[in-house]
């Protein structure tokens, strides 16, 4: 029995990514949720990174008093919100879709879940390993062949060296890099880079998966190949955020979505309730878009925001609102 | 509060990456690079050459086994020159990892360090080889060499791990250390016999100093005569200490560093 127990436990090890802290739930209740996030908020200071980059500068200001109060108002004047009062719960086995314009909070709220920012306030609970797919193959060393970076960023993402061996063969078939196993990574072209950090990635098969835009990388066939995979996944009941532009895709492949919107949840629930609120809220940008083209009086479009005619100033306002909407 | 099975849990859960990133940096030193793993003897070798060359001929009456005296100052100080610079530089340099995906950072840092050591335990062979030159046979006083560099290793470790993430939030660090790295280098007594700097009102100077005190134990061990003890057992408090801060501030640092990167 112990044995038995034993050997369980390190099976499941070689698949385990690093755990935060603040990841383990502490009650039985909580047990069926994947993901399970409480009044998350996200403050940036636009000027961080310019702002206090020098000690000699902290050196004179720490002199004078004065002038490092105006410089701590000041970063607090250029602070934003990009997350505000963020509540989810999902269960084992849903699919997310977050929708939202350019600048809406979504890769702030991928990069939340996945740990790399610690949220201003609220916490963020997660059960089982995670897998993030975000910007794919950044982070590969250019000088190493294909083969040596598959270790170094699959031990990056916390996998096992036995696990990782296992999956070797796995992983370079599955991007089609046969020929160019011990080539530095430096002599590949962007979309080759892709669809090996895709192929690492997916090489375990996590709980929950983070996909954050991958499909729209690589050729045709690949695009099918990688959306294959995805769906593959679901048999095993894995969580699933996506971010996306593209509905279409968010319909296939989501069971749930929400709408981000200046950091703010303005639409939750089923991808069918939700569909139709973004739908029709990209639909009414692009009309006004079009009637500004155009000249067309606003007054006569049928469909408006606020349900009644719009005046110029409302119409530049939300124009202005959503210009980074493509 | 984590226990000691935590520590070890977590150590054990790291040990692949730290040995994929030290694997990296000793791989990428050495590739491209047609001298490969001889470059790092003739590095030193070079420079021990020029130092007994200038230094020597400055002293009236040059010593014996003056170019032994160098190399053992020279090549331990450089250690520990090099690798707190490309320590320092660590966070920076991986910043598309980090901002990536959840990793333990305090590894890159420590990594670093790891590797240089790897590195500067083949350059050691130099030493050796300066010995041949003297016909210096070690002697029962070679025991020193083990702790001066244990202490060595935790000083840099402990170096590391507080000017990377200082160097995240303050990018002139890098500039800062480099003068630092002087006024220690010349408090080292690399090139200069310190005995008459000793015996004056300013010898504390050296004293204080825990790099000198590595240096002078590692000299001991190799030239073959006993260190002041309490220096090494100083230097080693100190390290320690400086370990034990850089854990500290690294702990304080991590989660905030990210959004400056």
């Amino acid at each position: 029995m112990a044995n038995k127990k034993r050997k369980k436990k390190r099976r499941k090890n070689l698949f385990k990514g690093y755990e935060l802290d603040q990841t383990r739930f502490e009650n039985d209740e909580d047990r069926d949720f994947a993901v399970k996030v409480e009044n998350v908020s996200m403050k940036f200071s636009m000027g961080l990174k310019q702002g206090r980059s020098s000690i000699k500068d902290v050196v004179i200001m720490g002199l004078l008093p004065t002038m490092w109060k105006k410089r701590q108002q000041e970063k607090d004047k250029d602070a934003f919100w990009a997350l505000t009062d963020i509540n989810l719960e999902l269960k084992k086995g849903d699919r997310l879709g977050i929708l939202g314009l350019n600048g809406a909070g979504k890769s702030t709220l991928l990069k939340t879940l996945a740990g790399v920012y610690r949220p201003t306030t609220g916490r963020v609970k997660k059960k089982g390993v995670l897998a993030p797919l975000l910007e794919l193959g950044a982070g590969f060393e250019l000088q190493y062949t294909a083969r040596e970076n598959i270790f170094l960023y699959g031990a990056v993402l916390g996998y096992r060296r036995e696990f990782i061996e296992e999956k070797f063969d796995e992983i370079i078939e599955f991007s089609g890099l046969q020929k160019f196993v011990d080539v530095p990574i430096q002599n590949y072209s962007s979309g080759m880079r892709t669809r090996l950090g895709f192929a690492i990635c997916t090489a375990v098969k996590p709980d929950i998966l983070i996909l954050d835009e991958v499909f729209s990388v690589g050729d045709a066939k690949f695009r099918r190949k990688s959306e294959q995979r995805i769906i593959e996944m679901f048999d095993t009941n894995v969580t699933v955020l996506f971010v996306s532009h593209n509905l279409g895709q968010v319909m296939r492949i989501c069971n749930k979505a929400i709408i981000l919107d200046h950091g703010r949840l303005i639409a939750e629930g089923d991808i069918g309730e939700v569909a139709p609120i973004y739908e029709q809220m990209t639909g009414e940008i692009r009309q006004i878009r079009q009637a500004a083209k155009a000249g067309v009086d606003v007054g006569s479009l049928e469909t408006t925001p606020t349900g009644g005619p719009l005046s110029k100033e409302q119409m530049d306002a939300i124009l202005e609102k959503y210009r980074d909407f493509d | 509060m984590l226990t000691f099975s935590d520590y070890k849990k977590k150590i054990t859960d790291n040990w692949f990456l730290l040995s994929e990133l030290v694997k990296k940096g000793v791989r990428l030193k050495y590739r491209r690079s047609y001298l490969g793993i001889l470059w790092s003897l003739i590095e030193p070798i070079l420079t021990t050459i020029v130092l007994v060359i200038v230094f020597g001929t400055m002293m009236r009456k040059r010593p014996p086994d003056f170019s032994l005296y160098i190399v053992c100052g020279r090549i331990v100080y450089s250690f520990y020159s090099s690798t707190t610079k490309s320590a320092c530089m660590s966070l920076w340099k991986n910043r598309s990892m980090i901002k990536k995906v959840y990793l333990p950072k305090y590894l890159y840092p420590i990594a670093e360090c790891v590797y240089q050591f790897m590195i500067f335990g083949i350059s050691l062979s130099v030493v050796a080889l300066v010995m041949l030159y003297c016909r210096r046979a070690p002697t029962h006083f070679i025991w020193q060499v083990i702790p001066a560099l244990m202490i060595l290793f935790l000083l840099t470790v402990g170096s590391g791990l507080i000017l990377s993430p200082l160097h995240v939030f303050f990018r002139d660090i890098e500039y800062l250390w480099n003068v630092v790295l002087m006024l220690i280098q010349y408090m080292c007594a690399i090139f200069y016999y310190p005995k008459k700097l000793m015996n004056s009102q300013w010898g504390f100077i050296l004293k204080l100093n825990p790099m000198f005190c590595i240096i002078d134990a590692f000299r001991g061990g190799i030239m073959g005569y006993l260190a002041d003890p309490w220096d090494l057992m100083y230097s080693g408090c100190f390290a320690v200490v400086l370990f034990l801060l850089g854990v500290f501030v690294f702990r304080r640092c991590q989660e905030e560093l990210v959004f400056y990167l």
